[in-house]
């Protein structure tokens, strides 16, 4: 271990303090993500997926327990650029085009001159040529969800930290997006740590899967994923491929079980 | 601002032939009710010291066109005086109260009292102040346009999404940064909602103050005519007056439409 593009996370526990109490979010949870690796959290909604990850991009801090990104601390990760976000909503800025949306990241840094050339590139890259200078009421969901990872791209990261970013996205398009931020992936040689709650989507992109348990978040399940790659979305209806989701989703269902 | 990419030949025509129609609707409504209010006046005759017919006014306004000159000058340096005033202290307060709650707390009362207060009752007070000159007519102006845009502005600089804030923390992004490539654009369509209302009340502002105590002005103008019975000279300054609030609200609309540039078409028509 200790390669840059990693996370090492050992064992953290997150508490909120809300009005009706303190509320445990995750608890004693470790895991650690090899760079380049793709690596997805899976979980039902509510147990601290999201919260995991924005503890590891220093949004949020651990109440207990230690994270190392691209080893350094989460807060030193993030004002060296080590990640790239992608939230679950897009949050494109709605007065700025594609283009500039892209460009945020180093505007906010301080960028040099070739910059607008690069973020061509990525909007190349995310299948958006010719629509650099569209604002996002002008795209398509899919479509701002492409231009939020070309942002998340721009400032070059080692670690892509993705939360539910096709969560809202019809399947047809889902799938697309799948297979794209696998091409993405490959050519960027970026580490990723992904959030899912769609059992197909995590065994179809990752390297490993990590099943999260409800209410404390806890660490059920870490189930590598030995398909060959690069993946075709006809894998999806191999033996393999169900057998991983089946064990997915058997993991996710004796947690519902518990929970009853 | 470039239109819809995709669209089909001919609808071009179609939607040019809407808007026409648009327009001439309510210009035929307008010139019913004048063509009945003239018929009116003519059939019952009317004495024109109660209402003078619209032919009247208008001859008015050519006949008594350079003291309405004079005085409609006077009555737009104080709204314009008003508007830049009030809506620049709304828009520092607002900065200011989004950025230091105890200050918001402190402050905010007394806004809201000044609101309450009727500006008829406001305008002696400051004409006993600061006399007969520009000065009380611009702080009334300015009054009245001030809470509007306050209240706008301060919702406008909160209406940031959380995500959004995310997004900069994760960027590292400084507070100045997150204020002028967040909050500040984020607030503008709030911002121009506002303006809208100040731009229009405003005039209703110079004038009402100009009631109070003033040689010059459209109000003055107006309370001359009335007392003289120059209703002809009565209804053009009201004309006029109206004629500078809409110029104004458009102004306001045309700088809105040029900055606001992201929103889809369908939504920034006013």
């Amino acid at each position: 271990m200790g390669a840059a593009g990693a996370i090492e996370v050992d064992g953290v526990s997150m508490h909120f303090a809300t009005p009706s109490g303190s509320i445990q979010a995750l608890d004693n949870v470790s895991l650690s993500v090899r760079p380049r690796e793709f690596v997805a959290l899976l979980g039902p909604s509510g147990c601290g997926k999201s919260t995991l990850l924005r503890l590891v991009s220093d949004v949020l801090t651990p109440t207990a327990g230690s994270i190392r990104v691209a080893n350094t601390t989460p807060e030193l990760a993030r004002k060296s650029r080590a990640f790239g976000f992608v939230f679950q909503d897009p949050t494109l800025l709605a007065w700025r085009s594609a283009i500039s949306n892209v460009l945020l990241p180093l505007e906010i840094s301080g960028g040099s001159r070739d910059d607008a050339a690069r973020a061509r590139g990525l909007l190349e890259l995310v299948g958006l040529k010719d629509f650099e200078a569209s604002y996002p009421w002008q795209l398509s969901g899919g479509m701002r969800q492409r231009v939020s990872i070309a942002r998340s791209l721009i400032t070059e990261p080692q670690l892509l930290l993705m939360d539910e970013p096709f969560g809202a996205l019809d399947e047809i398009t889902r799938e697309r997006m799948n297979a794209e931020l696998l091409r993405i992936w490959q050519a960027t040689r970026t580490t990723i740590l992904f959030v899912t709650h769609s059992s197909p989507e995590a065994v179809f992109l990752s390297d490993r899967v990590v099943v999260l348990t409800a209410r404390p978040g806890r660490v059920k399940l870490d189930l590598p994923i030995d398909l060959a790659r690069p993946r075709d979305p006809a894998m999806k209806e191999t033996v393999e491929f169900a057998r991983y989701t089946a064990a997915l989703r058997r993991a996710l269902s004796t947690e519902e079980t518990d929970l009853l | 601002m470039s239109t819809a990419a995709v669209a089909l030949p001919g609808s071009a025509a179609r939607r040019r032939g809407a808007r026409a129609r648009r327009v001439l609707v309510p210009v035929l409504g307008m010139l019913a009710v004048l063509g009945y209010w003239e018929l009116h006046i003519r059939l019952f005759r009317v004495p024109e010291f109660l209402i003078p017919a619209p032919s009247r006014v208008v001859q008015a306004m050519f006949e008594e066109w350079p003291a309405l000159q004079r005085n409609t000058g006077a009555t737009l340096i104080e709204s314009l005086g008003g508007f830049v005033l009030g809506n620049g202290i709304a828009i520092l307060l607002a900065v200011l109260f989004v950025h230091n709650k105890p200050t918001e707390r402190a402050l905010y009362p007394i806004a809201v009292a000044i609101r309450t207060v009727p500006i008829i009752a406001i305008a002696p007070i400051l004409v006993l102040l600061f006399g007969n000159g520009y000065t009380p007519k611009i702080i009334i102006a300015a009054l009245i346009s001030f809470f509007p845009t306050l209240v706008n502005m301060v919702r406008g600089l909160e209406a940031v999404e959380p995500s959004a804030l995310e997004l900069m923390r994760v960027l590292s992004a400084s507070p100045a940064q997150v204020f002028w490539k967040l909050r500040v654009p984020s607030s503008l369509p709030f911002l121009f909602s506002a303006l809208k209302i100040a731009a229009t009340s405003c005039v209703i502002g110079a004038i009402v103050s100009e009631w109070i105590g003033a040689d010059t002005g459209l109000g003055y103008l107006i309370t001359i005519a009335t007392f003289e019975f120059r209703t002809g000279l009565l209804y053009s300054a009201m004309v006029v007056g109206s004629l500078m609030a809409l110029a104004q609200f458009g102004a306001v609309v045309l700088a809105e439409r040029l900055i606001v540039r992201w929103k889809p078409p369908t939504t920034s028509t006013t």
